[in-house]
């Protein structure tokens, strides 16, 4: 006679990736590392973003950036041009980093040397915003030709995310995006979330962008 | 999507309980799925479907209780549901409230046969 036993287990899925953003989270704080996890779609801007910032930030200053793909190296070889550590993950299929293929690539580096990580994610709205990856904040990239109705599409990743960032204003004038609606859906699903706007064309709203890393990254060092 | 690599670890999970005890099959598990989580409930379903199908665990059973965005209110400590993102408490009216859960992705419980 077969006999059926309820076993409450109530045990997160994803028990073993939060264990390890958990010990990567506790490094990064413990050196006052400021990291940061870029989320979008593909193609939204992400690369292009991270090139500028590498370029406005001074020679010496103590930043790497991690970027992930599920094939190429084509960004890394794109970013290591600016004189900072770079490291290409690629995952072999999987539509999102995890912890552990984070704290893999960053064993290649001493954290002591380092005050931002930049993380650039698998290009994907959805499954990356399910695994932590330590970071103090997920970005959010939105640009202006994915339409101003993705945050309550993919309420996922904006309700997480402490930052919006509207890329590629330059393209406005061609395309039917009102920025305003995009706005307003955004802080539907989070009412706190941040936003800002700019283009990596024109340049337009980068020294936004930039004040808020800086600003961020004072406030990171602040915190114990 | 990442439905598939959910789908094996609910069953790392399950087989992990499993192990306590031998000769057990798997029955059911049961998931609690926010609707935040991320995760598409269908491919899920699927995905899991396809993993035990010609596994140890065929014939083992998903039973996904969908948890909807849940707020509690600041002013009356009700928790209600938020629905089209309307966080305005329902019970007293005060648009006060807090983040209480939506982001579930849990193995609940699981129902395991016994020889
Ligand atoms: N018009 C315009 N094009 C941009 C802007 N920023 C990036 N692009 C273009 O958009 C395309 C994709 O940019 P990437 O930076 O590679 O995008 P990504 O998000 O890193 O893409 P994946 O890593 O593949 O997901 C490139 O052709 C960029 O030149 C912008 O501000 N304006
Ligand atoms: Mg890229
Ligand atoms: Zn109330």
């Amino acid at each position: 006679m077969s006999q059926a036993v309820q076993d409450p287990v109530a045990r997160k899925v994803l028990n073993e990736n939060d264990r390890i953003a958990a010990i990567l989270r506790s490094r990064f704080q413990q050196r006052g590392i400021l990291c940061l996890n870029f989320i979008s779609s593909p193609g939204a801007g992400k690369t292009t973003l991270l090139e500028r910032t590498l370029a406005a930030l001074p020679a010496g200053d103590r930043v790497a950036v991690l970027t992930g793909d599920i094939q190429t190296d084509h960004d890394a070889r794109r970013l290591a041009t600016y004189g900072f550590p770079v490291q290409q993950i690629t995952t072999a299929g999987a539509c999102h980093l995890d912890a552990r293929m984070v704290e893999k690539a960053l064993s290649a580096w001493n954290l002591d040397d380092l005050s931002l990580i930049l993380i650039e994610n698998v290009g994907n709205l959805v499954c990356p915003s399910s695994y932590d990856l330590g970071e103090d904040a997920k970005v959010v990239i939105l640009s202006v030709t994915e339409g101003a109705d993705k945050p309550l599409k993919y309420p996922g990743i904006f309700h997480r995310a402490e930052l919006m960032i509207l890329s590629k204003i330059d393209l406005l004038p061609y395309v039917p995006f009102s920025v305003e609606e995009a706005r307003r859906n955004a802080r539907k699903v989070r009412p706190e979330i941040e936003i800002l706007e700019l283009s990596c064309t024109t340049g337009e709203g980068l020294e936004g962008w930039s004040s808020w890393l800086a600003a961020r990254r004072a406030r990171r060092l602040k915190v114990p | 999507m990442h439905e598939l690599s959910i789908a094996q670890a609910i069953l790392e999970t399950a087989e992990a309980t499993l192990r306590q005890h031998p000769g057990a099959r798997l029955a059911k598990v049961g998931l609690r799925l926010g609707e935040l989580a991320g995760v598409d409930r269908e491919s899920l379903a699927f995905c899991f479907e396809v993993l035990v199908r010609d596994s140890a665990h065929a014939g083992a059973q998903l039973q996904i209780d969908w948890q909807p965005l849940t707020h509690e209110c600041l002013a009356c400590h009700r928790e209600f549901p938020v629905r089209d993102w309307d966080r305005r408490c329902p019970g007293c009216g005060a648009g006060e409230t807090r983040f209480r859960s939506g982001r579930e992705l849990e193995v609940a419980y699981l129902e395991l046969e016994e020889p």
